[in-house]
């Protein structure tokens, strides 16, 4: 089964790194988002105790970097679906749950490389980088790729196109996004914002980067259950993704 | 002597929702055989291959694949067979040796176990000057050959391909056929509804709408239909098949503007027929029977293909 996976992780990784249009769009799309809302804002708003927006805004940035990753690899479900390659693996006697793990392990790969590039920025937002919270991050990161990158899964999988996966990723994931305090702080909103966000599983991954790059989250839960709430989330999504993909149905025919 | 069978069906059902695509199913395959399933849109023929290879969950009935029960020991059956489907399966932004790489890697391949059985795979398949080639660039014949090569990759007992050479050239399914016929021992399932292909069957199944039709050796198949064949092609079909009967009492069955005339000996009606009613006939054509006749025989309708094949919408995940 080890094999298998690397093969299929190994796949995600080659296909990413031949696809320029994906790479250079994974890439710019969020140090855009963050110079364009750093410039507007850093002058006029200082959120969580911090110095400017930029800073704010980083971590906020590398989670962004880590769904959008997770949301352009996962659609390569419905892609191979589509084009028949899901097939082939399906009657392989690859076990399905290796299905699953390379291709989530594969996405998250490419979340977390991502965002290390990234990273490199961090002293631009006036953070200094330090082996400990570097570490730290890159963990979290980890935890917070395979989360998102899972759920991306699962939702792909029982999807039939790329278009209703595009939906449902506005209707759904950058909801999450938005009200995980990753692009302003929401624990003074209207009582039902407050209550999706602590229910909201981005809101801990967000939180968990700001306690590890930062030292400290002002409005945030603290470095310990943003840390539970991440891995939670990851388990659950993983396990998810594992259990959809190794049902055997008249879909699979698809 | 008995040959030992590859595959033994009886009554296989399945069904969409509530749309019934197999409706009680009976097939037996020897090992080494060429089995071939024949039938239009609808009738059940990419149902029966994605229950046998493993990739939909057998409904009713029961099927025994290499000693395997297909209900119980997928796994198993995995291990030993090789699929071809009509949508390819390789990954087109990737190179030929790519693909067999990564397919040996989820055979559990590895190594120069690995190196050695996609060489092996490259060279059955003739496309070892083309490895380092993206797949994309290949033509549709050459794209197959990579299919078949890595369907190879795990040296399959029996191979199942599903309407692989739909969109081929009759050059390349005859190099795809030449490929397939070389491994020794090799039983292959294949559908199709190609005439020319299906005739090359050692055995053939013909269904109709979920429902088996007629099965047999495709030679002997079209020997009971016997006789001789007349078609006609006509623009004023009907009264030709009145003016037919009333001067020549000939009973010509009208199909789709077309009329046929079957029966020993109606070679000899043809003369009469173009003195009499030469300026209504666009065509006319005198055969042995056909696959296609055998199928008209035995449903009471025309062999028609429209467009490929599409599985049936499902309704919701069940």
């Amino acid at each position: 089964m080890s094999k298998a996976v690397f093969s299929l992780w190994h796949r995600e990784i080659v296909r990413f790194l031949r696809d320029r249009s994906r790479l250079t769009g994974s890439l710019m799309q969020p140090v855009i988002f963050w110079v364009l809302f750093s410039g507007a804002l850093n002058n006029s708003v200082q959120f969580g105790g911090m110095e400017n927006y930029s800073e704010y805004f980083f971590s906020g940035t590398l989670a962004m970097i880590t769904l959008f990753t997770a949301i352009f690899a996962t659609i390569t479900v419905i892609e191979d679906r589509k084009e028949g390659f899901l097939q082939g693996v399906l009657v392989s006697p690859v076990p399905r749950a290796a299905i699953a793990l390379g291709k989530i392990l594969g996405g998250a790969t490419l979340g977390v490389g991502l965002a290390v590039i990234f990273l490199v920025l961090a002293p631009f937002a006036g953070i200094s980088l330090e082996l400990g919270n570097v570490l730290m991050g890159l963990g979290v990161l980890t935890l917070l790729a395979v989360a998102v990158t899972g759920l991306g899964f699962v939702l792909a999988w029982l999807m039939d196109s790329a278009a209703g996966y595009h939906g449902i990723m506005m209707l759904f994931l950058m909801p999450m996004l938005l009200l995980s305090g990753a692009f302003f702080p929401i624990e003074k909103a209207h009582w039902l914002i407050s209550w999706i966000r602590h229910v909201n599983p981005m809101t801990y991954g967000v939180g968990a980067l700001r306690h590890a790059l930062h030292g400290e989250a002002q409005g945030c839960p603290t470095f310990a259950v943003c840390l539970i709430g991440t891995t939670v989330f990851a388990v659950a999504t993983f396990s998810l993704g594992t259990y959809v993909v190794t049902r055997r149905s008249a879909r699979d025919a698809a | 002597m008995t040959q030992p069978q590859a595959v033994a069906a009886s009554g296989v059902q399945f069904a969409y929702g509530d749309r019934q695509a197999l409706r009680g199913v009976d097939f037996e395959v020897d090992c080494g055989a060429a089995f071939g399933f024949l039938g239009p849109n609808g009738s059940g023929k990419s149902t029966l291959f994605k229950l046998l290879s493993t990739l939909v969950p057998l409904q009713r009935g029961a099927v025994s694949i290499l000693g395997h029960s297909l209900a119980l020991e997928a796994a198993s059956i995995r291990r030993r067979i090789g699929v071809v489907f009509q949508s390819p399966a390789v990954d087109k932004k990737l190179t030929v040796q790519e693909n067999l790489r990564y397919g040996g890697l989820m055979l559990g391949l590895g190594g120069a176990a690995l190196h050695a059985r996609v060489d092996a795979c490259l060279d059955a398949a003739k496309l070892t000057d083309r490895r380092k080639d993206n797949v994309e660039e290949l033509s549709g014949g050459l794209r197959r050959r990579v299919e078949i090569a890595k369907c190879l990759l795990s040296q399959p007992d029996l191979v199942l391909l599903d309407e692989a050479s739909t969109g081929l050239d009759p050059a390349a399914r005859r190099e795809m056929w030449a490929v397939l016929r070389a491994q020794e021992g090799l039983t292959v399932l294949f559908t199709t509804h190609l005439m020319e292909e299906a005739a090359e069957a050692d055995r053939l199944m013909l269904l109709d709408e979920g429902n088996v039709v007629a099965q047999g050796r495709p030679g002997e198949l079209m020997e009971e239909v016997g006789g001789q064949v007349i078609e006609i092609e006509s623009a004023a079909a009907q009264d030709l098949q009145v003016q037919l009967k009333s001067e020549l009492s000939v009973e010509a069955t009208l199909l789709d503007q077309t009329l046929r005339i079957d029966g020993e000996s109606v070679h000899e009606l043809v003369p009469a027929i173009m003195e009499r009613c030469g300026d209504r006939v666009r065509r006319l054509q005198l055969a042995h029977p056909s696959l296609e006749d055998v199928f008209l025989q035995r449903t009471g309708k025309r062999f028609v293909v429209t467009a490929p094949e599409e599985p049936a919408k499902k309704r919701r995940r069940r």
